[in-house]
Order: structure tokens, then C-alpha cells, then sequence
């Protein structure tokens, strides 16, 4: 009863968005005809196409190679700078954990990146990247380290890794403060047993700090895969219409509004949708069996 | 009951003069480069004091592949937000739907208009948008540096691939190191389209997708045209060429960072501007021939068009007249050095003496390519953007040329199906 309101409110902005969404893919709709659109069956994912003399081809998405591209993208992307975030989010908090004089206004500095709005800090680190006038190349030439400007946005070798250098130079502090709400959490008296025991700082941080973080960490990992799955707007601010970094919602709004593809669009945001999905549950079920074990050592 | 009847029949006779009489909100999109938003905004300021109305304008990306996002979401959604669209000269086959037919409003000044412009923006008899400025692009140059190396203009595009490495190798041993040959608009959109299209056409390799409909890229011009311009990335064109759109072109060229430049009209008011380092030192000619003799360029321009769903679709009317009249028009063409869509104004004193390009200009424009928009139809976009990845991939090395043309012959093949 007192959940009837949240469930109709959840109803109207999640579930109805996305059924509409699923039902496009199976239609041939366009943007300019949605209320005609008719139900066309599996052909935006897959259909045979008999040229008539006993050749064809396979067509659709789950037969495009530039989808299987974007998805390749956006996975590589997801792993990459989720494990880069992880790993500077939590130095970091172990450092702000630590009382120095000064600390509170250190934590709120730190949260810069992230209060800025992604478009804005896209739009930033093009400038800042540009082969031309950015300050990154100059920095480099005038550190030495490079004899020539190097073409970060542009170059397909290049380009991926400006993606995902700014997403990780953005998104850490959200790590980090993760991880630090998870390690305040920590009782103070195990440390004080262990420094009693006298043992060294490294096993302490294997034994007892890691293990109790865990799930905080494990949470900002969840929260920050999903994120980086669906990434866009680094992407398209950065780097658009790439094939080194399409992502799978790049490829989504392309088709759905460049192209008129309407409903081969909403059958990507469909795989999209599941794609994420699947990916999350699998990690979810793959890190508690992980933690389990440990529990048991 | 009669008293009910006058009441309301005063009421809406009232209502009706009161929409006469009063002043409209209106709202103009403006995707805009350069000087455009300023001069705009100044034929606004007449407007508004000759009119009464007022205009807002909602300014977009630069990339038109970014415009023609939103501005599809906004007509496909039917929103009355907007009054008056700036359209790139592409796009009137795909949009024809979504806007009123100008032909009646405008019956009484259409043969002013060049006939060319006029035809790109009539679908079907309608005339979908009323001509506001033209496009063909030039090659800028830098004729102190040529005339310093002793360097003629260069006619053809290897006579401007070997002048720009010569004086880029001769600059840069005297000290300049940040000196390149050539700057133009390689990022994957749409003017990497235009830029592709004028290299394959003035080798002779036709128009990628000919106005009948024919997909006619797969031939060796073609590849000999992609074969050259590959080499220029990372040899006289800066390897972030590969993303760059007009301003990042005309940012290096500006700063005295390159030799040539292809790019549009615009760029001539700002690189010969006051505050401009090179305003001296600039000059303009047409895109090089290449081995078909002739070079070739590409139409482009913008025009004005009144949303179906406006609901000041008279005062709009009004609007989008005003800012086409020869004044507007003078205007823009000495301010942003657009070229006009009124055929006297070429002969006009005052803009050939501020910008004595625009008279030579007419017959550039006159032969100008159009892009396929008109023969593809819905599927322009998408033939657009494997024209773009077609010549992304050969310029970053990504894939041959020959492969490259024969991949997007399939592609478009393909997209074509039994007809576009």
C-alpha cells in the first residue's frame, strides 16, 4: 500500500521508457513516423538476406561489426578506467584518511574534478589536448619528452587513451570518497590491537584495512562499471564519430537521430540495456564468490 | 443567447487584432562560425526596431553533423520552441516535411535570388527555405611566404603538396618550427565529406553518388585522389588534422601555423581581419585541379526556413524576408564575408571594394558540386558518414585507398538496396 505511489512513479519514468524502447526495436520506426511504426520482428538484430541465387548475407545488428566495435570500445574503456579509478581512489583515501593539518579543505579540493560538469571538463581537456595550442603538448616539449606535438585526440592510436584519461582524472574523487566513507568505518581499536601485536603496516593493510573495505570498494566498482558502460559524453565531446571510440551509446544516438534509423537505434539501446545488465550481475555474483572465499581463509 | 454569441464573437475579434497588432516573441537557430552570430544579431536590432518583435537566438555547435541532431528532435517532436531555422543547403530533401512552403510569401522577390540557390531549396515545387547565404571554398595562402621561396600559387594538388613541403622544410630550418604546409577539415563529419568529395571530383572520379542516383566511387581516380591526400597527414598537414573542423583549420592558419588553408568563405573576414596576425599576408584562389585539370568545389551555405509547427509563422515570414533583403544581406557579406544569394549584390560597389573576393566568387559558386542530398534522400546522413570513414580510415593509415573505395562502394551499394 505505501509503496503503491514510489511503484507508479518508478513505473512512469523507468519501466515505461524502457518497454517503449524494447517495442521500438522489434518495430521499423523512424523519426518521423513513430506512431505508425509496425511490428517487424527480429529483423533490426538479425535477418538473412537471400540475394536470390542462393547467396545472402546475415543483416542487423548482431551481425554489424561497427556494433561489435563499439561494444569491444566500451568494455575496454569500462575495465580500463574502472581499475585505474579504483586503484587511485583508493591511494587517495588512504591518504585523507590519515589526520594532517589541513585535511578538510585537501578532501574538499579533491572533489573538484568531479563537481565539474562532464561536457565542461571534455570541452576543457580538448582544449588542454589539442595538438596545436594545447598546454599538455607544450608541457611535454618544454619537459623534454617529446620532440613533436602528439595529435592526443585525433590519432586512432591516441584517442582512447585521451578518452580514458580524462574520465579517470574526473571520476577518481568519486572513488575516493567512497573508499574513504569505507575505511572510516573501520573501528580504530583493530589498529590499536595490531600495532600492539607489532605488526608490520603492509600485513595490516593486507589483513585488515583491504578486507573491511571491501565492500565499500566493491559498491563504487558496481556504481562506476555502470557508469562507464553507458559512457557518452566524453566520447562524444572528445572524439565523435570515431570508429577507435565508439561506444555502444554513441552508436545508439547515431543511429536513432543522425541516421533515422529510429528503431535499429532502439534495438542497440535494447543490447545496451542488456549488455549492462549482464555484465553487472556477473560481477556481482564473481566478487562474492571472491569474497567468501577469503572469508573462509 | 445572442448576447453569448456577440460576447464571444467580439472576444475573438478582439483576440485577433490584439495577434495583429502586438508584438511577436520569435526564435531563430543559428549554428554559427565566425562572424555570423554578431552580424546576425545586428540585422536582429533593425528588425526588432523596425517590427516591434522580438528575436531570441538559440545558438548551436559548429558541426553541422551536430546541428542536424537537435534540430531533427526538436521538428520530430513538433516543438513550436523554434520559429526560424538556419539550414545547411543539404538538407532541404530530408526536412521539406517539417516546413511551410515559402513559394506564395515570397513569390514577389524569388527572381532576385540566384536561380541555383533557389533550386537546392525547392523539393517537390516547395520552396523549403529562402536563400541566405552561399558557400564555395578557397584555398588561402600565404602569399609572403610564397613569394618569399619564390613560389608560384599552386594550380593543381601536387604542385601545392610539393610547395608546402618546400617552404614547411626551408621555414622550419630558419626557425619557425611550428610552421605546417596545409590545414583542412579532416575530423569524421561532414566536412571531411565536402573535403573528400572536391579531391575524388577534381581528379576526375565523379561525385561519389551522382545526381541520378548512381553509386559511382569504385574507380582508379578516386583512389589516386585518397592516395595523395593520405600522405599530407603527418607530412605537411599536423597528424591532429585528423580532428579537425573549420575553426581548428583557420585557429593554426590564423596564428601564422600554416602555409594553405581549405576552408570556407567565413574565414576571410577573420583571417584579413584588424586583430589578425597574417592580415597582410593572406590571399585567396580556388581549390587546386587535380588530374582531370579542373578543380572542384563544393556548394555550401545556409538558408532560412519556417518551422511548420511556429505559431508566429507571419511575423517568422517576416523575419526570415528582412534578413535576406539586400541590406541584411550587404551586411553579412562585408561583415562575415558570406557571399550573398541576391545576384546584384556581386556587382555591389561597397562589397567589392571590403571584400574583393566575393565578385570572383560567382563563378565558383556557379560550378559548385552538391553534396548527394538531393538523390539519397532519409539515407544522406548515413551515405555521408561512410564518405567520412571512407577517407578517415585513408588518412590515418587505417586502410588502403583502393580498399577503402571499394569498401564503401559496397557500403553505399548496399544502403542503396533497389533504390535510395
Amino acid at each position: 500500500m505505501f509503496l503503491a505511489p514510489m511503484l507508479i512513479v518508478l513505473g512512469a519514468v523507468a519501466l515505461f521508457p524502457l518497454g517503449q524502447t524494447i517495442w521500438f526495436g522489434f518495430t521499423d520506426a523512424s523519426l518521423n513516423n513513430i506512431d505508425a511504426a509496425r511490428f517487424v520482428g527480429l529483423r533490426n538484430y538479425i535477418e538473412w538476406l537471400d540475394y536470390g541465387n542462393g547467396q545472402g548475407e546475415w543483416l542487423g545488428l548482431l551481425a554489424d561489426d561497427r556494433w561489435w566495435r563499439a561494444v569491444r570500445n566500451t568494455v575496454w574503456f569500462a575495465v580500463v578506467s574502472v581499475s585505474f579509478e579504483t586503484l587511485f581512489g583508493l591511494i587517495i583515501a588512504l591518504v585523507l584518511n590519515a589526520k594532517f593539518p589541513g585535511r578538510a579543505v585537501v578532501r574538499t579540493l579533491v572533489l573538484v574534478p568531479w563537481a565539474i560538469p562532464t561536457v565542461v571538463s571534455a570541452k576543457m581537456w580538448g582544449w588542454m589536448l589539442h595538438d596545436q595550442f594545447g598546454i599538455i603538448n607544450d608541457m611535454l616539449i618544454k619537459l623534454g619528452l617529446i620532440a613533436t606535438p602528439i595529435a592526443w585526440t585525433a590519432s586512432a592510436d591516441t584517442a582512447m587513451a585521451a578518452v580514458m584519461m580524462v574520465d579517470i582524472w574526473k571520476t577518481t574523487p568519486f572513488m575516493a570518497l567512497l573508499i574513504l566513507a569505507g575505511l572510516q568505518m573501520i573501528p580504530d581499536d583493530i589498529y590499536e590491537a595490531a600495532r600492539l601485536d607489532g605488526i608490520n603496516p603492509v600485513r595490516v593493510f593486507r589483513k585488515v584495512t583491504l578486507p573491511l573495505v571491501m565492500p565499500a570498494l566493491l559498491v563504487g566498482v558496481v556504481f562506476r562499471g555502470l557508469d562507464a558502460l553507458r559512457v557518452f559524453d566524453i566520447v562524444y565531446v572528445l572524439t565523435p564519430n570515431t570508429d577507435a571510440t565508439r561506444t555502444m551509446s554513441v552508436y545508439a544516438r547515431e543511429n536513432l537521430f543522425d541516421y533515422d534509423k529510429f528503431a535499429y537505434g532502439s534495438a542497440a539501446s535494447t543490447l545496451l540495456f542488456l549488455i549492462v545488465a549482464l555484465i553487472t550481475i556477473g560481477f556481482i555474483y564473481l566478487t562474492r564468490m571472491d569474497l567468501e572465499g577469503k572469508e573462509t581463509d | 443567447m445572442s448576447l453569448w454569441k456577440t460576447l464571444t464573437l467580439s472576444l475573438a475579434a478582439s483576440t485577433a487584432l490584439a495577434g495583429f497588432v502586438s508584438a511577436d516573441e520569435l526564435n531563430i537557430v543559428h549554428g554559427a562560425v565566425g562572424r555570423d552570430q554578431d552580424v546576425l544579431r545586428a540585422n536582429l536590432d533593425r528588425f526588432e526596431a523596425e517590427t516591434g518583435h522580438t528575436v531570441n537566438i538559440v545558438s548551436m555547435p559548429e558541426r553541422t553533423t551536430d546541428q542536424f541532431a537537435q534540430y531533427k528532435l526538436w521538428l520530430a517532436a513538433q516543438s513550436a520552441d523554434i520559429d526560424v531555422y538556419r539550414l545547411d543547403v543539404i538538407w532541404a530533401p530530408q526536412l521539406a516535411d517539417h516546413f511551410i512552403d515559402l513559394t506564395e510569401a515570397t513569390a514577389d522577390i524569388i527572381d532576385q535570388f540566384v536561380p541555383a540557390a533557389v533550386e537546392s531549396q525547392t523539393v517537390d515545387g516547395k520552396l523549403v527555405a529562402l536563400p541566405m547565404f552561399l558557400g564555395a571554398p578557397a584555398l588561402y595562402y600565404r602569399a609572403d611566404l610564397l613569394e618569399k621561396h619564390g613560389k608560384p600559387v599552386p594550380g593543381t594538388w601536387e604542385e601545392l603538396t610539393a610547395t608546402a613541403k618546400e617552404i614547411m622544410e626551408a621555414e622550419r630550418a630558419a626557425g619557425n618550427s611550428e610552421l605546417w604546409g596545409y590545414v583542412y577539415q579532416g575530423a569524421a563529419y561532414e566536412g571531411l565529406t565536402c573535403n573528400a568529395m572536391e579531391w575524388i571530383a577534381s581528379y576526375g572520379g565523379g561525385q561519389v553518388v551522382e545526381p541520378d542516383g548512381a553509386i559511382s566511387v569504385n574507380n582508379e581516380a578516386a583512389v589516386e585522389a585518397l592516395t595523395l591526400a593520405a600522405t599530407w597527414v603527418g607530412d605537411i598537414a599536423p597528424e591532429g588534422v585528423l580532428n579537425y573542423a573549420e575553426e581548428d583549420a583557420r585557429g593554426v592558419f590564423q596564428s601564422g601555423n600554416a602555409v594553405f588553408m581549405r576552408n570556407w568563405n567565413y574565414a576571410y573576414a577573420l583571417v584579413t581581419g584588424e586583430d589578425s596576425p597574417i592580415k597582410d599576408d593572406v590571399d585567396v584562389t580556388t581549390l587546386p585541379a587535380g588530374a582531370s585539370g579542373q578543380g572542384a568545389s563544393i556548394l555550401g551555405g545556409s538558408h532560412l526556413g519556417v518551422a511548420r509547427y511556429s505559431e508566429h509563422q507571419d511575423a517568422a515570414i517576416e523575419l526570415v524576408r528582412f534578413l535576406n533583403d539586400t541590406e541584411s544581406q550587404r551586411k553579412r557579406a562585408i561583415e562575415a564575408s558570406r557571399p550573398p544569394t541576391l545576384s546584384a549584390l556581386y556587382q555591389d560597389e561597397e562589397i567589392g571594394a571590403r571584400q574583393p573576393f566575393i565578385p570572383l566568387w560567382q563563378p565558383v559558386i556557379d560550378n559548385a558540386i552538391v553534396r548527394p542530398s538531393a538523390p539519397t534522400k532519409a539515407d544522406y546522413n548515413e551515405v555521408s558518414s561512410e564518405i567520412w570513414t571512407a577517407a578517415h580510415d585513408v588518412m590515418s593509415g587505417e586502410m588502403e585507398a583502393g580498399a577503402a573505395v571499394a569498401r564503401l562502394n559496397a557500403r553505399l551499394s548496399r544502403l542503396k538496396g533497389a533504390g535510395w
